[in-house]
């Protein structure tokens, strides 16, 4: 038989990673209101629901955007012929336009700086093999987002060092940090290319300080390398601090045409602002024009399909729409938020004070049996099989302190929400409860009757979720 | 402001982002640069240059313009609340599935049922650039190699090699057979590869042919398999253009090939289709790979991450495909277009003294003016296709740009303009031809 390629045979994929058990389990049990009441219920999916009525409404009165129609006429056949790796014009305008609005107008994009890629996977992964190829690293500050092993990694031959973030000080990044991972890559005989941050952050759902931003752009200045700033959920800040672009920080620190300002690039995508993950819309920004040259040509392994361009290009560029949908979407996800973080609190848990994105970084350090990452993947199981709620644990995220987990809040209605709340609530008294009764007589059996279950699924094949997960 | 921080050297990019395999500095670009600055208008701009490099296909549009006025539902969704919102948020790599059935369907059409193909093993990519791209990533490692026959679309120096690293190593085909695929040059190929210790780990074919515009016949596509199978590596069957054979009896698929071997060996095989040429609809960027080896289908569809289809667009192709009246009509009529066009080339072609290849599928000839060449050589060939650039005004494609080894070769595409446009194209090659002829009488009577 024929041999495959050391790629197609590794595991960098990282599907075979217990996170994605839990995506199997949940399909196995769906959660629904009327026919599955007892079903587990989907909190992994850092998707965002909760607009959707306004982007029907506008398709409904704009039926020329999904018609390929402009002004009545019909354009299909230049939309059907255009594949030109530079993009639609008019889709660009908009986009840039729209990355622009979310920052509050304080910077400005040109659309001859950015590139269209299928999806923010393909941007990640276009920006690697750009900056960096085997042998090389970049630095990432962990907890991360379980996809970037696959993304960033896997075809490219490129290594992640994380940059260790505490909960002492929320988990924000410091300068020691920094430096120590930097130096770790050296022992690993590895070159550093670059930072890679997410900001607001996945899984933290936090906005990245000012401080932290400017000490970014003085790190990567001080050892000459890149900045990429996946700015994917830039459009979900619902509350103070707002979300500042690192784009912001370089023009504010006057960093306009200097070395330093070639090096910074910025990631976005339309899956998480405008709930469309199924459209595959994602963009490179950057200032460097060899980097823009050859991430455009490298864009004809991911281009956005035209017909999907040309109806995003209509509904962004009517701003009437674009300055309502903005403010919709901050109010509900405010909104949703504050059920989650009042639901978790009345289980008497804890998270991570934030500020957007989809989901909330759950402390539940206090219900884990010992501080350690077998404690929290138990913790899990539980949570997973008896609460029936699919949420992802920290250790799937590289957070080096056991006891966190990612909790989603914006993709199921607010019913589902409550009743997912009332699960937690009973089992954190359930094990409160039966945690002082049976604290010293924690059966060997027990644990011996769960995991057989979990070997087999270890070792199963495929999982069938895309990155779904982010 | 005023501490001066020492800057080290800038910080490079990566050996990929600045080398050239992407392709796009070589001369050929001089063809449509010269287009771009003066493109061929029937009203505006009648003495441009006519765009005949573009392999596209532009003859059946009606017939999909037709399909959406009557089905408003593919383009739109419905009104139920959940038809949108399912659609936006669907993003699993394993493609619609009613989209992957009638992809399925439809390619089981265009070979007229000689081949069944199953959905489950249908992996959706962004075009069959992805496509190639993808299988290359999976069969070979960097410094490893594809065996492919010339000459071949130019795309392929970018797509198998660029990111991937691997090597294209070419099974030299000539017109001495119609450029056809021999035994010889298969062992030739691969033991040139060996000689250069570089590991061979596919061939890659494309059937029907881009540039020659033929199908690869039945016995050579048994040698190929037999071949790859004697040397243990993949067979890689580019069928972009399946559904522009002008006779649908000419065209022999490699599935039909592993059928009548009950898929003896088929794991070593792999298909590459997409929508951009049969179809017309390079915009939306819709490919597929099909293989018989699981672990392949399974990889391939976790690397599809990188390059997935719009589910919008999924979900209007799931719709037009699955309507099996709408194909079966599509199908034959564009074939029948496209004979037609190529009739109408062929013959104006051979009015004005020019020969080209037997071709029986495709969107474009394989034109040989190898008798005009001053030189044989590909200098002489470029000094050739100069002037009919910038004289004739014609962007049409040289041969030594698809790696072919014998000069004075071109391929000229005829399904992405009017029929009039052709018939100017046609002419000017006419009166071409015919002033060359004059001024070598002036010169052989003086």
């Amino acid at each position: 038989m024929t041999l495959l390629s050391t790629k197609a045979t590794c595991n960098t994929h990282g599907q075979d990673s217990s996170y994605f058990l839990g995506w199997e389990e949940y399909e196995k049990n769906p959660y629904d209101e009327v026919l599955n009441p007892n079903g587990i219920i989907q909190m992994g999916l850092a998707e965002n629901q909760l607009c959707f009525d306004l982007l029907e409404s506008w398709l409904a009165k704009n039926p020329d955007a999904a018609g390929f129609k402009r002004d009545g006429n019909s354009i299909f056949r230049e939309l059907a012929l255009f594949q030109d790796y530079h993009g639609l014009p008019a889709f660009k305008k908009a986009l840039v336009e729209f990355m622009a609005e979310i920052g509050g107008n304080k910077v400005t994009f040109d659309t001859s700086h950015i590139v269209l890629t299928a999806g923010s996977t393909s941007a990640n992964e276009t920006l690697m093999f750009c900056l960096a190829e085997a042998g090389d690293a970049f630095l990432l500050p962990v907890p991360y987002y379980p996809g970037f092993d696959r993304d960033l990694k896997w075809r490219t031959g490129v290594e992640i060092v994380p940059i260790h973030c505490a909960s002492s000080n929320g988990f924000q990044i410091t300068a020691a940090a920094l430096e120590e991972a930097y130096q770790e890559a050296h022992k690993r005989n590895l070159r550093v290319k670059g930072v890679l941050v997410t900001n607001p952050s996945n899984p933290l759902g936090t906005t990245m300080s000012r401080g932290e931003l400017n000490l970014l752009i003085s790190f990567i200045t001080a050892k000459g390398i890149h900045l990429i700033s996946d700015e994917i959920y830039s459009g979900t800040v619902f509350s103070s601090p707002g979300f500042v672009s690192v784009m912001e920080i370089l023009k504010d620190r006057k960093c306009d045409n200097t070395e330093v300002w070639n090096r910074v690039h910025i990631v976005y995508s339309l899956s998480k602002d405008l709930g469309l993950p199924g459209f595959r819309v994602g963009a490179i920004y950057s200032n460097d024009k060899i980097v823009v040259e050859a991430a455009t040509k490298m864009s004809s392994f991911g281009l956005v399909s035209s017909q999907t361009q040309y109806l995003l290009a209509a509904l962004l560029s009517d701003k009437k729409f674009t300055k309502n949908y903005i403010s919709e979407n901050h109010k509900r996800l405010k909104q949703r938020q504050k059920m989650l973080v009042a639901g978790l609190q009345k289980a008497g848990i804890g998270c991570l004070k934030s500020n957007a994105a989809l989901f909330c970084w759950v402390d539940m350090r206090q219900l884990l049996h010992s501080n350690t990452f077998d404690a929290e993947m138990e913790l899990w199981k539980k949570i997973v099989y008896d609460v029936r709620l699919n949420i992802s644990p920290g250790s799937s995220c590289h957070c080096t302190e056991p006891g966190w987990f990612r909790v989603c809040f914006a993709n199921m209605s607010e019913d589902t929400l409550n009743i997912a709340m009332q699960r937690l609530k009973t089992f954190v008294l359930d094990s409160t409860v039966n945690g002082r009764n049976q604290n010293n007589h924690h059966s060997p059996k027990n644990s011996k009757r769960r995991s057989p279950k979990w070997v087999f699924r270890l070792s199963s094949p495929d999982r069938n979720r895309e990155s779904d997960e982010r | 402001m005023g501490l001066e921080i020492e800057q080290p050297s800038a910080v490079q990019l990566s050996k990929i982002a600045v080398s050239e395999t992407h392709g796009e500095d070589s001369p050929y670009f001089a063809g449509w640069k010269a287009y771009d600055e003066n493109p061929y208008d029937e009203l505006k701009n009648p003495s441009g240059v006519i765009q005949m490099g573009l392999a596209e296909n532009q003859v059946s549009f009606d017939l999909l313009e037709g399909y959406l006025e009557k089905h408003s539902e593919a383009s739109s969704w419905g009104k139920g609340a959940s038809g949108f919102r399912e659609n936006a948020l669907f993003q699993d790599y394993h493609g619609l599935q009613s989209f992957r059935k009638a992809m399925a369907s439809f390619m089981e059409q265009i070979r007229e049922g000689r081949a069944k193909f199953d959905p489950e093993r249908v992996v959706l990519t962004a075009g069959a650039t992805a496509a190639n791209e993808l299988l290359t990533f999976i069969l070979a490692d960097p410094g490893e190699a594809l065996l492919v026959p010339t000459p071949y679309y130019p795309g392929f120096d970018r797509d198998l090699r660029w990111r991937t690293g691997v090597k294209i190593v070419p099974i030299h085909c000539d017109s001495s057979n119609n450029f056809q695929i021999t035994p010889q040059a298969l062992e030739a190929a691969y033991n040139d590869a060996e000689a250069r210790n570089i590991k061979v780990r596919g061939v890659l074919i494309t059937n029907p042919s881009n540039p020659l515009g033929a199908t690869i016949q039945r016995s050579v596509l048994e040698e190929i398999l037999d071949f790859a199978t004697r040397k243990n590596i993949h067979l890689v069957s580019d069928e972009i253009y399946s559904g522009s054979v002008f006779s649908s009896s000419e065209f022999v698929s490699i599935s039909e090939v592993l059928e009548a071997r009950q898929y003896k060996e088929s794991e070593r095989v792999h298909l590459v289709y997409s929508l951009s040429k049969d179809l017309g609809l390079p915009g939306f960027r819709v490919g597929t790979i099909y293989s018989y080896n699981d672990k392949v289908v399974t990889t391939a569809r976790r690397m599809s991450s990188f390059t997935l289809i719009s589910s919008q667009t999924q979900h209007l192709l799931a719709s037009m495909l699955s309507d099996k009246e709408f194909t079966e009509n599509y199908i034959k009529t564009n074939r029948e277009r496209l004979r037609k066009r190529y009739q109408m080339i062929i013959e104006g072609l051979r009015s004005a003294g020019i020969e080209c290849l037997k071709g029986n599928a495709g969107l474009f000839c394989w034109m040989n003016l190898s008798p005009l060449l001053e030189k044989p050589t590909r200098e002489g060939e470029l000094a050739l296709w100069s002037s009919i650039v910038h004289e004739v005004k014609l962007n049409i494609s040289p041969g030594s740009s698809c790696h072919c080894s014998e000069p004075g070769w071109f391929r000229v595409c005829f399904a992405n303009m009017s029929e009039q446009t052709l018939n100017v194209a046609l002419k000017r090659i006419h009166n071409f031809m015919e002033q060359r002829d004059r001024d070598r009488n002036i010169i052989s009577s003086q």
